[in-house]
């Protein structure tokens, strides 16, 4: 039964998916990448969870006491940092594209193919 | 492609993902389980080097080479938006006026406590940074605090002011010196948490801020414009 | 501890160069920059030169550090890099236009991530460069962010390359929950027999790379971003980063998977995907007139050709997939070389434009026709060398592809030499698309900085095929752990294969300067820019990469 908590960092990894292809606004699909990824930061912390345990810091208790997977927490910040900026840049292309183009309708961007 | 062809593919792929997937998931070691072989070879040795916070001993001490990338990522994104929303001459011209913008009519009470709420906002972010090692917190959550705090000041409504107290190329050299005192730490004196927090607090800040005014030039831009 | 220096020397000065780019003069930031480049090349060397070698980061050991593994394979690849990086700021000297330092930061952050990458023992280490040389890439492509096509471009890349590293990150995730581990060695260790879970986080995994090596149909991203990208830029994506997506297949599957999941449907998906992308990029080549994404759709096919080699999983393949990485790097840099000499003489790179406004340019000429040779296969070429082994290790029907990918994408590129370099062919009408050239201000003729790299360049590829065999054999072995005898693709069958390709070639050249170049409506609305379309095929392709594994 517990296995089903898996399948929630897959849902959201489809409906980021899902939303860039259907995007009719560049701005929304960015932020939909960014849904894509917290997939990730879900499924790790999911990973790394157990039963009856605690944060691991240990400055206010006893080292015998069990914590949850630090390593995946430190994955999951690493992550969201490399998340915020990919945002970031891709959102300052975005400006750009509605700078020039006129417009951040995907449908409305020409190929760009010669 | 047509609107339906690129549903029908995703239909697919749609499909196939969420299978994969599922497949995967159901052969996962049981959710909450006691299994984590790496997370408990890391906490002995977080404790031994006197570091509570495990997360910060992992980032800043044990794998201390992943955090130098993402420092560096945060590095070139920050140059990214200095390089890629930078104002042509063009633009410069038109937005010649720009910082004629006065501080805007705001109310009393969110001007108060926009001011008031920064000195303690500020205060805030040097304790997650400094405390880093002992508690959750450390440079990335704290820095963040720290770049939004001078915020405050736009939000009370006052750009000018914002623009003042923030000289970019400051921030620039700043966020690139934290950036290349992080290289030097994680390489050569891994393990010196507290000042491997500081430096990347201050970086993190420095990108925060950086970023931050590259797209308030373009929104200011736009503004103009219309 | 000269490895630890290798890696931080790039990231460290460029630090520097951004926190003091606004002061410091051009010439000392192109000094900076190169120097810097020459002495990591030099520190990989001795690297090189002193053995395989293993280093845990911070004095962790196996278990919760990092470890950086300098095998052969691994330096070898990152001396190719900074080789190709030094060519790349020679070509940007003095005239290359630049902001601050920006693009020189950026070229050493890039340099520095792809040497970390392919140096890295660590799974997720090598995740969190691979993001770093993904956002360098983004900025460096986004470069003239004040033309419209370019921040599309750059748009389209970042989406595409991002999910497909997040993918990535959740078959890391996967492969975590189920060993524990995240080196690569020591998943390798942990995995005993495949199930789904161990399948799909390879799929998984291996997404984001074959992202990155334009596998298709994940390769939408490439041209659109080749196209826009500046020169030294563009040398450094087709000539390294492209191959480092194949380079890091092979790694995953050969260090850590390859006990766990068994040979046959790796290999039956792998080719499947090589071989895709080395006929569609070679028919996207031919039908095309811009000269840059031209060149980008011969990496498509290349690069396939390459994943062929690593895919056919057989050592004296994997040998020559290395021996076709270093030639190919050549060739390809060498050619976006001279691409770019068009695009700042003429601020065109449309070929019916160009129409015989090439004679005069004796060296970009050379370039064209020495590269077209190259990409052929005239040994002894590196890609010729590299292609026998391939061909060899395959089979008739990998020999087939080897010569029609070479004669497809060589032929485009002996075709834009005869139009434009000998006033080959009828005119035609060429379209108004206009290009900014690179350079601070118009130059009436080219200086030898940038140009000579290029001839360079072109001539190392060309020549690459004289190394001693045994030499590339015995970098690939403790990679694949197969000791086999010297690989030697002096061959007659190899030789005439060589011979055949270029023939074709010139035949393909001498076809297409008779009309227009041809417009195929269906592949032109399935490369549409459309970033949707981009990323329903990459899902598409996740899927079929699974089912054929789990088949």
């Amino acid at each position: 039964m517990s296995q089903f908590l898996y399948l929630i960092p897959g849902w959201i990894l489809l409906a980021g998916v899902y939303g860039i292809v259907t995007s009719r606004n560049l701005v929304h699909a960015v932020v939909c990448l960014s849904v894509a990824q917290s997939a990730t930061y879900v499924l790790l912390l999911t990973i790394g969870y157990q039963r009856k345990a605690t944060a691991p810091v240990f400055s206010d208790i006893k080292p015998t006491r069990n914590v949850v997977d630090p390593l995946v927490q430190a994955m999951t910040l690493t992550d969201i940092v490399v998340g915020a900026t990919v945002t970031a840049l891709l959102l300052a292309l975005t400006v750009q594209v509605a700078k020039r183009r006129g417009t951040v309708d995907p449908d409305d961007l020409r190929s760009l193919e010669p | 492609m047509s609107r339906r062809a690129r549903l029908l593919v995703l239909a697919f792929g749609g499909c196939g993902l969420a299978l994969l997937f599922a497949l995967a998931a159901f052969r996962l070691p049981d959710f909450g389980g006691t299994s984590h072989p790496y997370g408990q070879r890391t906490l002995p040795n977080a404790i031994a080097h006197h570091t509570p916070n495990v997360i910060s001993s992992i980032n800043f001490d044990q794998r201390a080479f992943d955090t130098l990338g993402e420092e560096l990522i945060l590095m070139a994104s920050a140059l990214a938006a200095v390089l890629i929303l930078r104002t042509v001459r063009a633009e410069q011209e038109d937005a010649a006026g720009k910082h004629a913008y006065g501080p805007a009519q705001v109310f009393d009470a969110l001007r108060i406590t926009g001011y008031a709420l920064l000195p303690v906002t500020i205060m805030t972010g040097v304790y997650i940074v400094a405390h880093g090692y002992l508690s959750p917190g450390g440079g990335f959550q704290g820095g963040v605090v720290l770049g939004s705090a001078i915020h405050l000041v736009y939000l009370s409504g006052d750009y000018p002011a914002l623009a003042r107290i923030r000289p970019i190329p400051m921030f620039e050299a700043g966020e690139a010196l934290a950036a290349g005192a992080f290289v030097a730490l994680a390489l050569a004196f891994a393990g010196q948490v507290t000042a491997m927090n500081a430096v990347v607090g201050l970086e993190v800040g420095s990108a925060v801020v950086l970023t931050l005014a590259k797209f308030f030039e373009q929104a200011l831009l736009v503004r103009k414009d219309t | 501890m000269i490895l630890q220096i290798a890696v931080g020397l790039p990231f460290a000065v460029a630090t520097l160069l951004a926190a003091t780019g606004r002061r410091l003069p051009r010439i000392a930031i192109d000094a900076i920059a190169t120097a810097t480049v020459a002495t990591l090349s030099v520190l990989l060397g001795l690297v090189l030169a002193g053995g395989d070698r293993t280093v845990w980061l911070g004095g962790w050991g196996e278990g919760v550090g990092i470890s950086l593994v300098a095998d052969a394979v691994a330096t070898g690849l990152a001396l190719t890099v900074t080789a190709v990086a030094l060519c790349a700021l020679v070509v940007s000297w003095r005239y290359f236009n630049e902001v601050q330092a920006i693009f020189h930061t950026l070229v050493l952050l890039f340099t520095g991530a792809m040497c970390a990458f392919v140096l890295t023992g660590d799974l997720f280490d090598a995740f969190v460069f691979f993001e770093l040389m993904s956002v360098v890439a983004y900025a460096l492509t986004g470069y003239q962010s004040e033309e419209p096509d370019t921040v599309h471009g750059a748009l389209n890349f970042g989406v595409v390359n991002s999910l497909g590293a997040y993918l990535t990150l959740t078959g890391i995730a996967l492969v975590y929950a189920r060993t524990g581990q995240l080196g690569f060695v020591s998943i390798g260790r942990h995995l005993h027999g495949h199930d789904a879970l161990v399948t799909v986080s390879f799929a998984l995994i291996c997404t984001g790379f074959l992202v990155k090596a334009a596998a298709v149909p994940f390769h939408f991203w490439l041209a659109d971003a080749h196209a826009v990208a500046p020169t030294p830029v563009c040398m450094l994506f087709s000539g390294v980063m492209v191959e480092l997506g194949v380079y890091a297949v092979a790694r995953t599957y050969l260090t850590s998977f390859a006990d766990a999941i068994p040979a046959e449907p790796v290999r039956v998906s792998l080719i499947a995907f090589g071989s895709a992308a080395a006929l569609l990029g070679g028919v996207m080549c031919v039908l095309q007139r811009h000269i840059k994404r031209l060149l980008a759709y011969s990496t498509i096919s290349h690069v396939g050709l390459l994943l062929v080699g690593v895919g056919l999983l057989h050592e004296d393949a994997l040998a020559g997939a290395a021996w076709y990485l270093i030639g190919h790097a050549g060739v390809k840099a060498g050619l976006f070389v001279g691409a770019g000499a068009l695009l700042n003489r003429f601020e065109t790179v449309d070929e019916h434009d160009l129409h015989g406004r090439g004679r005069s340019m004796y060296v970009a000429g050379l370039i064209f026709l020495l590269g077209g040779l190259g990409l052929a296969g005239l040994p002894p070429s590196g890609t010729w060398a590299g292609k026998a082994l391939i061909e060899e290790a395959g089979g008739h029907s990998i020999l087939a592809l080897g010569v029609t990918a070479s004669a497809l994408t060589a032929g485009a590129v002996l075709r834009v030499w005869l139009r434009v370099f000998r006033g080959a062919g009828p005119p035609h009408p060429g379209t108004t698309q206009h290009h900014d050239a690179e350079t601070e201000f118009k130059l009436s003729r080219l200086p030898w900085t940038m140009l000579a790299p290029g001839v360079l360049l072109v001539l190392a590829g060309l020549l690459l095929g004289l190394l001693p065999g045994v030499v590339i054999g015995r970098a690939v072995e403790p990679f694949t752990h197969l000791p086999g005898p010297a690989p030697a693709p002096w061959t007659a069958t190899s030789i005439a294969s060589g011979v055949v390709a270029v023939l074709l070639a010139f035949g393909v050249a001498a076809l297409g300067i008779r009309g227009r170049i041809p417009r195929v409506d269906l592949l032109h609305r399935l490369h549409s820019g459309h970033i949707g379309d981009y990323v329903a095929w990459l899902v598409a392709g996740v899927t079929v990469f699974g089912l054929l594994l789990l088949a």
